[in-house]
């Protein structure tokens, strides 16, 4: 397996505040790699950077080609979907249109047709309230469509803020469950940001932590896990 | 009676125009959060543009449909070339260049064309038929274009992809663009799309208010007002609201007309149409400000 994502000496700014100093981490392919941290530790910054949403510098290569000076739009059409942090749900729109619009571009209608029932697959819900408007949707059902408007970009690497942010713990299992059958049936490779550490090791292959936007600690998910003092000063469980 | 009826549908008419301000008015709002003052510069200018093809021997439509694609490309390029760079500047850099742009289409107009007056074309036959005392077929000329247009324009939106990347593209940029929308390219198209509405409105509107450079100063007053009570943010509710406004000025004339008549009283009348639609316009805005159907926009600070 080689590297879809290659990420080295990555570094973000927000005006003249430096977020990100000289990140650097790879991501196989088909894997699935966690970023941990505390608040502020620069993890959503990190996917900012790699689909070009905050200013960055650094070599930032997907699938061998570099994508580190490339709008966001082009980053996504390459295959980068981003679900970003707060869902970025279109409110005003239907489910349905929510699902569309990451497909707008393309003509192939049956193809279209094809990924929506793929998205229905994963989340019968959605079917279910297809012409609702997104806005009045739960949280849970928000996570769902996002992630379900990620796939209908047929990506080959999902950037995932946070998904379990602010849902019932239920919720959180299905919706990682389905997480792990996207990557495995589907092959899109995950970079995970999550606060629930635990959470994101059982579903992780590889870790990095960060703290204040420097990568202090990587290694085999499983790894990272069992080891306590890493847990205790840095994961804080 | 019947005069009642004919100044309601009058009100019907000028407000079709109206309707039409300020749709292409909201189409740059709801996406930029701004307000073109110079909508109806560039509307007059379009007119003018239409006026010289028809001088020149042309069908009225194709020059209507030609002026309509060149108005486009015309707001696409200020969208592009002028407005772009100031896309993370401050309101009042907007509203300066907003000001320029209406100054300049402005004293162009009046350079290339000159300034005096000039008679503008109705398209629709001067035919007399039954009913044609209470609505003249320019009038019913202009509501049914109107009206074409705006069924157009929501199919548009409605049932097709781009006008699907239109839409989320002005309800959440940043969702729009991990989508894959190119949203620097959505504003422009709605720049140019609102440009061309614009070129209908005039087009419409300049048999009736004859062509000068100030033909559009007091149409995009009551554009505004309508965009403002239906809801700034909302497009069939701007439509509505020009409507409205059309509406309302004839009848305040309508009523004070008659009150003068039975009582000898003179209260309003037609020079006082603008003043008591703006009052009519604070009034709804003082009580509800999002407009009657704009949504409330809560920000977080």
């Amino acid at each position: 397996m080689g590297a879809l994502l290659e990420v080295s000496d990555l570094e973000a700014f927000y005006g003249p505040t430096q977020a990100l100093h000289k990140v650097s981490f790879s991501l196989a392919e088909g894997g699935i790699t966690a970023l941990l941290g505390a608040n502020g530790a620069g993890k959503t910054t990190t996917l900012r950077a790699v689909c070009g949403m905050v200013e960055r510098r650094g070599n930032v290569i997907f699938d061998g080609k570099p994508i580190s000076d490339q709008s966001t739009e082009s980053i996504v059409r390459l295959g980068v979907a981003h679900v970003p942090e707060g869902r970025g749900t279109f409110t005003g729109l239907s489910v349905e249109e929510n699902l569309r619009i990451a497909a707008y571009t393309r003509r192939d209608k049956a193809a279209v047709a094809e990924d929506l029932e793929r998205v229905f697959s994963y989340f019968p819900r959605l079917k279910e309230r297809l012409s609702q408007q997104a806005g009045t949707l739960s949280g849970g059902e928000q996570q769902m469509l996002a992630i379900g408007r990620a796939l209908m970009l047929r990506p080959r690497l999902m950037l995932l803020d946070e998904p379990s942010f602010g849902l019932a713990p239920l919720i959180v299992q299905e919706i990682f469950r389905i997480m792990r059958s996207i990557n495995e049936r589907d092959n899109v490779s995950m970079l995970l940001v999550e606060q629930n550490a635990a959470l994101a090791l059982d579903l992780a292959n590889e870790a990095y932590v960060l703290e204040t936007g420097n990568v202090v600690m990587s290694g085999p998910a499983a790894q990272i896990k069992s080891d306590e003092r890493i847990r205790k000063s840095y994961l804080g469980y | 009676m019947e005069q009642f009826i004919q100044q309601f549908a009058s009100g019907l008419a000028n407000g079709a125009i109206y309707a039409c301000v300020a749709l292409a008015l909201v189409m740059i709002f709801v996406s930029t959060d701004h307000l073109n003052f110079a909508q109806g510069e560039m509307a007059m200018f379009s007119t003018y543009l239409t006026w010289q093809l028809i001088q020149w021997g042309w069908n009225f439509w194709l020059a209507l449909a030609v002026v309509m694609a060149v108005s486009f490309v015309i707001g696409v390029l200020i969208e592009r070339v002028i407005l772009r760079p100031l896309h993370n500047a401050s309101v009042l850099s907007s509203v300066v260049v907003f000001i320029g742009l209406l100054a300049i289409f402005h004293s162009m107009a009046g350079a290339i064309w000159s300034h005096t007056i000039k008679n503008f074309p109705s398209p629709f036959p001067n035919v007399t038929f039954a009913g044609s005392g209470i609505l003249g077929p320019h009038q019913i000329g202009m509501i049914g274009v109107t009206i074409v247009m705006l069924g157009v324009l929501f199919a548009f939106f409605r049932y097709t992809s781009l006008g699907l990347a239109m839409r989320a593209a002005a309800q959440n940029p940043v969702s729009a663009r991990l989508a894959g929308v190119n949203v620097g390219w959505m504003l422009a198209l709605g720049w140019g799309m609102a440009a061309a509405v614009g070129a209908v409105a005039g087009a419409l509107v300049a048999p009736m208010v004859y062509l000068e450079p100030n033909m559009m100063a007091s149409i995009l007053l009551y554009g505004f007002a309508g965009a403002l009570v239906g809801g700034i943010s909302n497009p069939a509710g701007a439509v509505f609201g020009g409507f409205l406004v059309g509406v309302l000025e004839n009848m305040v004339a309508f009523f004070g007309n008659a009150l003068e008549k039975s009582t000898g009283v003179y209260l309003i009348g037609n020079g006082e149409k603008l003043s008591v639609a703006l009052i009519i316009v604070i009034t709804i805005l003082t009580l509800k400000p999002s407009g009657l159907f704009g949504r409330v926009t809560v920000k977080r600070v």
